[in-house]
């Protein structure tokens, strides 16, 4: 029988110690890792800076993001290309190219080419002299329109042959914008 | 009672010596605990002496020429549990005796192999039994349940199981854990129930919603796990199992002690350890398949036929890796997953538990308390508190990686009690009535939005339910319920999303805070749900019955259908729920005819089920993010119709050979869009021959056969833009892969360590052809195939 009464109260306790339901509001979560913005200058020596632009303020909301492009290249020119890419749902705005260039041997940008008469090179490496690509250089030759299509991958296969195929890994990024070249 | 024993003994030899008269008597009447009916037969004996009588028609008996006034008695009969009774026949001569006549407290007690009292008289149950689950002692839940026609699993690989009954699983499906209805955030389709098999005595499974008094909600069936029922009786016993896989490289093992006593006092403690590595497939490694899992339980009681209590804790806890092929970025990488065959990433053999993985921890607490009382029936009370927690890893950048992306605590009491009229043998009466709290707590320190919200959730429900013999050949049984339930959720909804759902028009008063970009919302909804059974039992004779079972049964949402919103990134897709979603209504008649005889037995049961505001998960579109495109899968109500049949069939063929053959078949229709359902399992047919021979020391082998075909019905495909091609392409995310057969073979032996057959030896080889196959049910199938061969040695010693 005391047995049973101290089950009964250990019991009850255990009812009254767990119901420790705070009705505190809960705090909102602002994702850190959501990348929302990709900008890419294009600079050609004494010409104006060309921007790409990607924003996607509402991360995975349903909102599509919203694609600019400042300018058409011209033909024949060499630009250099830095790609930026950040977190504005973050006040201030987190640049997350800094983690993607601290973790340079688990990140690659690859620059997908149709239609226009342009070709790429990468500009900076990881310790291992494989690419990373958040600086490149794009040379234009005759005038066409298409597109550029600018792709960051989260650990891929390095070293790969240069296709998003042979890479694999999971897509961090990936972003078409229409250009002309004239 | 051992002292009083000896004592009595004791006198009994020295007391003669002073040459005292015996003509000490006494005499009595023995009634049936339950009805107070008389007990003709029943043997009474004087403990220590060679006196014995046995009970007349009206139940009474007389025993004269006792040298002693002191003596004690021993009443025993057929059907029942022996008493012990001290006398002193100078105080009283005239003895009313109620011993226990009734087949509870045997069933409670019986052996493997014989039948057992079903829990429901009209609804289609089985009962898998130790031996069974002993073989299978390395699987999971979901594993083991296989076994039984109409059962089928969703897999999220080899180690997360979810079991599928007549097509339909998680929140659909109770489950059971010594008598603990378990609270595991079993609504994800990831998330396995979390139970050790080897905590198991026996495992019942109830298709359908006929088992009222363990919920109204259970629309695809119930799962009852219960441990061995101590005997009283003064032993310290115990069990110890081990497998050894070549496919995982690994094992589990699992250490079982109980130690019993006379006087009802009994204390068993289990303990488990499972540790895999990366599983394979005929032709590559599934790279980070692992799985280590540790499980432990204590049960500590007091049983006696009139009360008895009992406290019972378990533990459970698993760290499942998450195939690494699996974690995919966008629509694009999954395109590319589908149509490459091979998974994305192949490694070398490791043990290493890697992102993406899950640790789930579960803690499960009961204490409970019953009385019998003489005539009417027996009360039981018991409280329960479990704790489920739940962590979800991916793969992340920064200082976030090893951070989970989820991080749920999930806390559930309930007290619950029931009252069982049993006094008449021709009708049963039990009614019950339940209460449930429930916290929900997500951790915002993931530094991802919560994807199911904080929220308390409170449960009352009421039930009664009943039998009664018709005749000899025919029961009835029926039962009603009550159940209501509120959800109090505090949510934060990124206000795009909001307003995509419309939401702030339908529900702009429940916006409690405005933080920007994101609103705090706080939806209480309640729901109120009714659910009956009526089901008749008809003996045909010849050890063959038939049955048929109607029942009614409503279901509330769970949070992940009212709150998922958001990106899951383990599943690579936009997982999002409604809050007008309403709950679900079941209507299902099923059929049985069974025989069993030990020649030959089969067992047919068709069923239908239409369930209106079916609840279901499926792709329905694709939103686009600065990732590229991500599938959109969308809660969706609809009218579903479920129809199906499961059969099977046995048959001796000559004392040492016997085969068994089993088909399950389901056809799910969406009513409303006038398509077929998704997931609904293809058919199985299961092919098992059985050769035995007892005098080789319990030689057993057994080969089986599975046939599954491939699923011909399914929702459409979707069509998505792909940046990577630049254009829409259909997304081959609902065709199912196609047919497969798999082969599996096990074997073993008997021998004797200390005492008779106390120690097993066998083994067990699954996928004996090593094939490659995939399966529709399980959620890697657009990655890698399933397993290859596995052969596993297992060693089973009762000490």
């Amino acid at each position: 029988m005391k047995i049973k009464f101290f089950s009964a109260l250990a019991m009850t306790s255990l009812l009254f110690l767990s119901c420790n339901n705070d009705d505190n509001a809960p705090e909102p979560v602002n994702e850190e890792e959501v990348i929302t913005t990709l900008t890419v200058t294009l600079t050609a020596a004494g010409g104006t800076p060309i921007e790409l632009k990607s924003q996607d303020l509402d991360g995975d909301g349903p909102d599509a993001p919203v694609i600019n492009v400042s300018g058409s290249l011209a033909t024949s020119t060499t630009y250099s290309g830095t790609i930026k890419v950040l977190n504005e749902t973050e006040s201030p705005a987190e640049d997350i190219t800094l983690e993607v260039e601290e973790e340079d041997d688990e990140h690659q940008f690859f620059y997908g080419i149709s239609g226009l008469n342009a070709t790429t090179e990468y500009g900076n490496f990881d310790d291992d002299q494989n690419p990373l690509g958040t600086e490149f250089t794009l040379t234009t030759t005759d005038a066409s329109t298409g597109s550029i299509t600018f792709t960051l991958r989260h650990e891929p296969k390095k070293p790969n042959d240069g296709t998003l195929a042979d890479a694999g890994g999971e897509t961090d990024i990936t972003v078409t914008f229409s250009v002309e070249i004239e | 009672m051992k002292f009083y024993f000896v004592v009595l003994t004791t006198l009994w030899f020295v007391l003669p010596v002073f040459g005292q008269e015996c003509t000490h008597s006494v005499s009595g009447e023995i009634i049936d605990f339950h009805d107070k009916t008389p007990l003709k037969g029943a043997l009474v004996l004087v403990v220590g002496q060679n006196t014995k009588v046995t009970t007349d028609n009206l139940g009474k008996f007389t025993i004269k020429g006792l040298c002693t006034n002191e003596i004690e008695l021993e009443i025993s009969h057929p059907e029942c549990t022996s008493q012990f009774l001290a006398v002193n026949t100078n105080e009283k001569k005239e003895l009313k005796i109620s011993l226990e006549h009734h087949l509870e407290l045997l069933e409670e007690v019986q052996v493997i192999g014989a039948t057992q009292k079903k829990k429901t008289a009209s609804s289609i149950e089985k009962t898998l039994q130790l031996q069974t689950l002993e073989r299978m002692s390395s699987g999971s839940l979901g594993d083991v349940l296989k076994k039984i026609p109409g059962v089928s699993s969703l897999n999220t690989g080899a180690n997360i199981v979810k079991p599928v009954i007549q097509g339909l699983s998680g929140s659909r499906v109770l489950i059971l854990n010594n008598e603990v209805r378990m609270q595991d955030m079993e609504w994800g389709d990831e998330h396995a129930p979390n139970i050790d098999v080897n905590v198991a005595n026996r495992i019942t499974l109830i298709k359908g919603a006929g088992a009222l008094q363990y919920g109204g909600d259970a629309i695809g069936g119930v799962i009852l796990i219960a441990p061995e029922k101590i005997v009283a009786k003064d032993s310290l016993y115990g069990k110890f199992l081990a497998n050894g896989a070549t496919n995982g490289r690994g094992g589990n093992a699992t250490l079982e002690l109980v130690k019993s006593f006379e006087n009802g006092w009994f204390v068993k403690a289990q303990g488990s350890y499972k540790r895999l590595g990366d599983l394979e497939a005929p032709n590559y490694v599934l790279s980070n398949t692992g799985i280590s899992q540790v499980g432990g339980s204590l049960q500590i009681g007091k049983n006696n036929f009139k009360e008895g209590w009992e406290a019972y804790y378990s533990y459970f806890d698993s760290d499942i890796a998450i195939l690494r092929a699996s974690h995919i970025g966008n629509v694009d990488d999954l395109i590319t997953a589908i149509n490459s065959k091979q998974p994305n990433f192949i490694g070398p053999f490791g043990y290493t538990i890697d992102n993406p993985s899950q640790e789930v921890t579960h803690h499960l607490l009961k204490g409970n308390y019953f009385r019998r009382f003489e005539g009417l029936g027996k009360l039981k009370i018991q409280y329960d508190y479990q704790q489920n927690q739940r962590f979800e890893y991916d793969l992340r950048r920064g200082e976030s990686r090893g951070v989970p992306s989820i991080d749920l605590t999930l806390r559930t009491h309930t007290i619950s009690s029931d009252f069982k009229i049993d006094a008449d043998n021709q009708k049963q009466l039990k009614f019950g009535i339940m209460g449930r709290l429930q916290n929900n707590a997500a951790d915002p320190s993931t530094g991802v939005r919560r994807l199911i919200p904080d929220y308390d959730k409170y449960d009352i429900g009421a039930f009664a339910t009943g039998e009664y013999n018709l005749s000899n050949q025919l029961i009835l049984d029926a039962g009603l319920r009550y159940d209501f339930s509120r959800i109090d959720a505090k949510k934060f909804y990124q206000r795009s999303r909001w307003e995509e759902r419309g939401y702030n028009v339908d529900f702009g008063d429940l916006v409690v805070e405005d933080f920007g970009s994101q609103l705090l919302t706080n939806p209480v909804l309640d729901f109120h749900n009714l659910s009956g059974t009526l089901g008749l039992k008809y003996d045909l004779g010849g050890e063959t019955d038939i049955s048929v079972n109607y029942a009614l049964s409503q279901r509330a949402p769970n949070p992940s259908e009212l709150f998922s919103e958001g990106l899951h990134h383990s599943a690579a897709r936009i997982e999002l729920g409604d809050l007008r979603t309403k709950s679900e209504t079941s209507n299902k008649v099923a059929l049985a005819i069974e025989k069993k005889s030990t020649k030959w037995g089969y067992n047919v049961a068709p069923y239908v089920n239409g369930i209106d505001n079916f609840i279901l998960l499926e792709p329905s579109g694709v939103e686009f993010t600065i990732r590229g495109a991500f599938p959109v899968w969308s809660y969706r109500q609809t009218k579903a119709l479920l129809m199906g049949i499961d059969a099977s069939l046995y048959k001796q063929w000559l004392s040492n050979w016997r085969t068994e053959h089993q088909v399950s078949y389901i056809k799910g229709s969406d009513k409303t869009l006038d398509r077929a359902l998704i997931n609904v399992p293809p058919i199985r047919l299961l092919n098992r021959l059985i050769y035995k021979r007892p005098q080789w020391n319990g030689l057993r082998v057994a080969l089986e056969s599975n046939y599954v075909f491939e699923q011909n019905e399914f929702p459409p495909n979707i069509t998505v833009f792909s940046p990577q091609v630049n254009e829409n392409v259909v997304l081959d995310i609902n065709t199912p892969p196609p047919a497969y057969h798999v082969l599996n073979m096990d074997m073993e032996m008997t021998f004797k360590m200390l005492k008779k057959d106390d120690f097993t030896i066998g083994m067990n080889i699954s996928n004996l052809l090593n094939d490659s196959y995939r399966d529709y049910l399980n959620r890697q199938r657009f990655f890698a195939d399933n397993m290859g061969r596995n052969v596993q040695l297992r060693l089973k010693l009762y000490f």
